[in-house]
């Protein structure tokens, strides 16, 4: 079994929250446990004040197992609005991040 | 899948639950007549699969222990949250008994039908309406009607059609289409895409233009993801939109950058608009924004010289000092670039297939109700008189005349309302406390809606329970494509649709007999101008793009004679063209050309005023995880957003001794209210802003605390009847004064 996670590419990131609703929804966590969080980043440039979001992958996150034993993608990866989210094999996902400036891999299992 | 569900049902959102404008396609999963998910659809062209938190999040927000199940009288007196639960029957024998008496003794103007923001409610509220008798449809206490009316409105009278940006959502390939191209640059004006579907846009759609090459100018006062990534950023003083929009087309037209084709075959009026807009040189438009003149320059070159681009404008636009004008401008730039119904330009968005599911406009609702009936209706309509543009734009009441009549009785006393999925005192409703005094005195209010909330608690009568959007049929052709919403699960507990309530309700209080005998026969009625019906859209997956050739097809509509009733080439208005100089508006008395007025309360306007309340005020601003003032209830979407937030710049809360997360005091002469500091460079100096629609569920419902809504809605401190000339638009939402304290305990 190849070893699976997350790539963010979080160029992308809107900080919409719906990979975190997303993820909550699928395993119906409560009392605000959840697989991924999104953290804002604020930075003052020389010339303009930066927003950024940054999905931070939690101790909670399984990779949604029991949704991909069917085929389906993860939650998050699949309603993430800003599609930047992508669900694989590590090795492949390693591959893509050459070609993707600020993104991050999370193995989380 | 997975998980062993018994069903999944294809829909489309748009109504309670997720709340919002909608469009999105979704599957709802379905276990023992249960949802337990819902997910977006792939094969739907609106969202791709992807839902935003608030659709996610519909299974707590259905099953929410809080969610009112029953018909419900008052037994105690207003506000003490004595409630009894009534049959439905009882409920409606109620009401028909004390709508007919009033209507008998006072006429049927005499009740208002008041809706809140715009889905598919807009359909059954006017149903009902009509049916009763009355002309008094209405969004109170929406100052101006300001969100979306003003900007459609402008449309209407300078180009007789509507746009909004091209993201390819009017062809069923979307970003594999070939007919389509991205906009090579995209103006967002006063918006936050990411939070959601505002005006049915699926925010995120830009995003996906980014992505397909599109660059961004962006005119907000705060610092945004969308403005880190612009290529020119206008940080204007809120309130000044329209002097920049004007500022723009004096740089436009005086370097010779517009479409000079376009604007000598197709407009209207440019002469007079070219003499206008040297009333508005960049270095005057600078002083006046705050946005160093080379910024209006830059952003009026890119936009004019680099075809197609677009503009993709929100609520701000309408809230600005006479919106109508500002939002006229706006469209004037888009007009003068030759960036109508163009691919990857501001394209022309009709109701899909010419079905009407919400009357945008007047003739739509005669369409529907015959002219004799609207017009009569007319002569009695709330502030319909006092201007021309309400009168013959939209069926709407102008809701700061009405809180007056509330208030004095004149000319005819308001004497009951029908509310309906609108959170008034919570919500909407500027000066909050206004309205509540206006309509406490009202002497019979029938709330339908979900939740208890601060306008239920504070004046219903009777409350009967709606059911949310996956427990209902619907329809939706706002834009496109045309769709359906398929009822997934029976009512959570006695809960109704809005679209069977109140075609129950007109039955029994009806002057003139209704030919339908259930919902259903009706949403096929309606689908009859798509030359389709209900079966036949859930059959295909929920939704349908109209024909090739169809008028309500992009593109280039004006040339091929698609958009005039007589069939010839041009535009829908009295010239045939886009009136830069606005017949319509002459018309209705109203200035022809755009022109900028500064706000009422701003360091301009009111210097001595601005001495007490030092700092700009602008509220409204979205959340991601909230519909205005809905899920604040909703667990995973609160831990998302917990607390009302002020967004203060660093500099600024230095200067007020104020830290990050603090709670302070905003206030003004009207008001004061309890926001949690957030300190960031994101914010402009001196520019505080504020979201709407915070109440606290959690705590006590009953009067006086309604649910903290006195102590967190920042609409306590905005006003009412700073409407524009036309009656639409203008008012200050967006631009007031306040100041800040720190709450020391
Ligand atoms: S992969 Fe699944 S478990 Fe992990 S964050 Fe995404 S939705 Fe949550
Ligand atoms: S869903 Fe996508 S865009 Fe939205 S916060 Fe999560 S990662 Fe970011
Ligand atoms: S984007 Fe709009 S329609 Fe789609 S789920 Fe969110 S609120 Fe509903």
């Amino acid at each position: 079994m190849p070893r699976n996670g997350l790539l963010i590419h979080y160029e992308w990131c809107t900080g919409c929250h719906a990979c975190e609703v997303a993820c909550k929804q699928e395993h119906n966590f409560s009392g605000g446990m959840c697989g991924v969080r999104v953290d804002e980043v604020v930075t003052v440039g020389p010339d303009k004040v930066h927003v950024d979001f940054i999905p931070l992958v939690t101790r909670f996150c399984d990779l949604c197992a029991e949704r991909v034993k069917g085929g389906e993608t993860t939650a998050c990866v699949k309603h993430c609005q800003a599609m930047c989210l992508t669900y694989g094999p590590v090795t492949d996902l390693a591959k893509t991040m050459e070609k993707t400036p600020r993104s991050l891999i999370f193995a989380p299992r | 899948m997975a998980k062993k569900e018994d069903k999944v049902v294809l829909s489309t959102l748009w109504s309670a639950g997720c709340g919002s404008h909608g469009g999105c396609g979704c599957e709802i999963y379905v276990k023992d007549g249960r949802v337990t998910r819902v997910e977006g659809n792939r094969n739907h062209p609106f969202n791709l699969g992807r839902l935003c938190p608030k659709g996610l999040a519909i299974p707590q927000y259905m099953y929410h222990p809080d969610r009112v199940t029953h018909p419900l009288k008052r037994v105690g007196k207003r506000g003490e949250g004595k409630w009894q639960q009534i049959t439905w029957d009882e409920a409606y024998d109620t009401i028909e008994k004390k709508f007919k008496d009033i209507r008998d003794k006072h006429g049927a103007e005499s009740v208002i039908f008041c809706q809140g923001t715009g889905r598919d409610i807009g359909g059954p509220i006017t149903f009902l309406m009509y049916a009763y008798g009355s002309p008094n449809w209405v969004q109170v206490g929406l100052a101006g009607h300001s969100c979306y009316t003003p900007r459609l409105g402008a449309m209407f009278a300078t180009q007789g059609a509507y746009c909004v940006l091209d993201a390819s959502q009017f062809l069923e390939k979307r970003y594999g289409s070939p007919e389509w191209t991205p906009p090579k640059y995209i103006i967002i004006w006063g918006q936050n895409p990411a939070a959601g579907c505002h005006d049915g846009f699926y925010g995120h759609w830009i995003i996906d233009c980014m992505k397909r090459g599109s660059r961004l100018i962006v005119i907000d006062p705060r610092a945004t993801w969308f403005t880190s990534r612009a290529e020119v950023h206008l940080q204007n003083r809120p309130g000044t939109d329209g002097a920049i929009a004007m500022g723009m087309l004096n740089v436009i037209i005086n370097e010779g950058i517009y479409d000079k084709e376009f604007v000598s075959k197709w407009c209207y009026g440019f002469d007079e608009l070219k003499k206008r807009v040297q009333e508005y040189p960049p270095e005057k438009v600078a002083q006046i924004t705050g946005v160093p003149q080379e910024l209006i320059i830059k952003a009026a070159r890119l936009f004019a010289r680099n075809k197609p681009s677009a503009i993709q404008w929100g609520e701000p636009v309408d809230a600005m000092p006479q919106g109508t004008v500002v939002a006229q401008a706006i469209n004037h730039l888009w007009a003068i670039t030759g960036n109508i119904d163009n691919p990857g330009g501001n394209v022309i968005a009709r109701n899909s297939h010419g079905v009407t599911t919400y009357p945008f406009t007047s003739a739509e609702l005669t369409n529907l109700y015959g002219a004799e009936l609207v017009k009569k209706l007319n002569e009695k309509r709330i502030g319909a008189n006092d201007y021309s543009m309400v009168k013959n734009f939209r069926g709407w009441v102008q809701p700061d005349i009405l809180l007056e009549q509330m208030e004095t009785g004149k000319p005819y006393p308001v004497r009951a309302a029908w509310i309906q999925t609108s959170n008034i005192i919570g919500g909407q409703a500027a000066d909050a406390r206004r309205h509540y005094n206006a309509m406490k005195k009202l002497d019979f209010v029938v709330c339908v809606d979900l939740f208890q909330n601060p306008t239920t608690m504070a004046l219903a009568d009777i409350f009967l329970p709606a059911v949310s959007i996956c427990e209902k049929e619907s329809f939706r052709s706002w834009w496109q494509p045309l769709g359906v919403t398929v009822k997934a699960v029976d009512a959570v507990g006695e809960c109704k649709s809005d679209w069977d309530i109140n075609l129950e309700m007109a039955k029994r209080l009806a002057t003139n007999p209704i030919k339908y005998q259930n919902t259903r026969e009706l949403i096929d009625d309606r689908l009859k101008d798509g030359n389709t019906n209900f079966e036949k859209l859930k059959a295909k997956g929920c939704w349908e793009f109209p024909p090739e050739g169809h008028p309500t097809r992009p593109y280039y509509r004006y040339e091929k004679g698609l958009l005039r009733g007589d069939g010839k080439p041009g535009f829908d208005t009295p010239t045939g063209k886009v009136e830069l100089y606005s017949k319509r508006y002459e018309e209705w008395g109203l200035d022809p050309l755009p022109y900028y007025e500064e706000p009422k309360e701003s360091p301009v306007s009111s210097p001595e005023l601005f001495k007490k309340y030092p700092l700009i005020l602008t509220t409204g601003r979205r959340s991601p995880v909230f519909f205005h003032s809905e899920h604040r209830m909703i667990p995973w979407l609160r831990e998302l957003d917990p607390d009302p937030i002020v967004e203060i710049n660093d500099k600024t809360a230095a200067e007020l001794d104020v830290s990050n997360g603090e709670w302070v005091y905003i206030e003004n002469q009207r008001g004061r209210v309890k926001f949690k500091a957030r300190v960031t460079p994101t914010a402009r100096p001196g520019v505080v802003t504020a979201p709407h629609g915070w109440w606290l569920p959690e705590t006590d419902g009953r009067e006086p605390n309604l649910f903290s809504t006195w102590d967190h809605n920042i609409n306590n401190l905005t006003s009412m009847g700073n409407q524009g000339k036309s009656g639409f638009g203008g008012t200050n939402y967006r631009s007031s004064l306040c100041r800040i304290t720190k709450i020391k305990d």
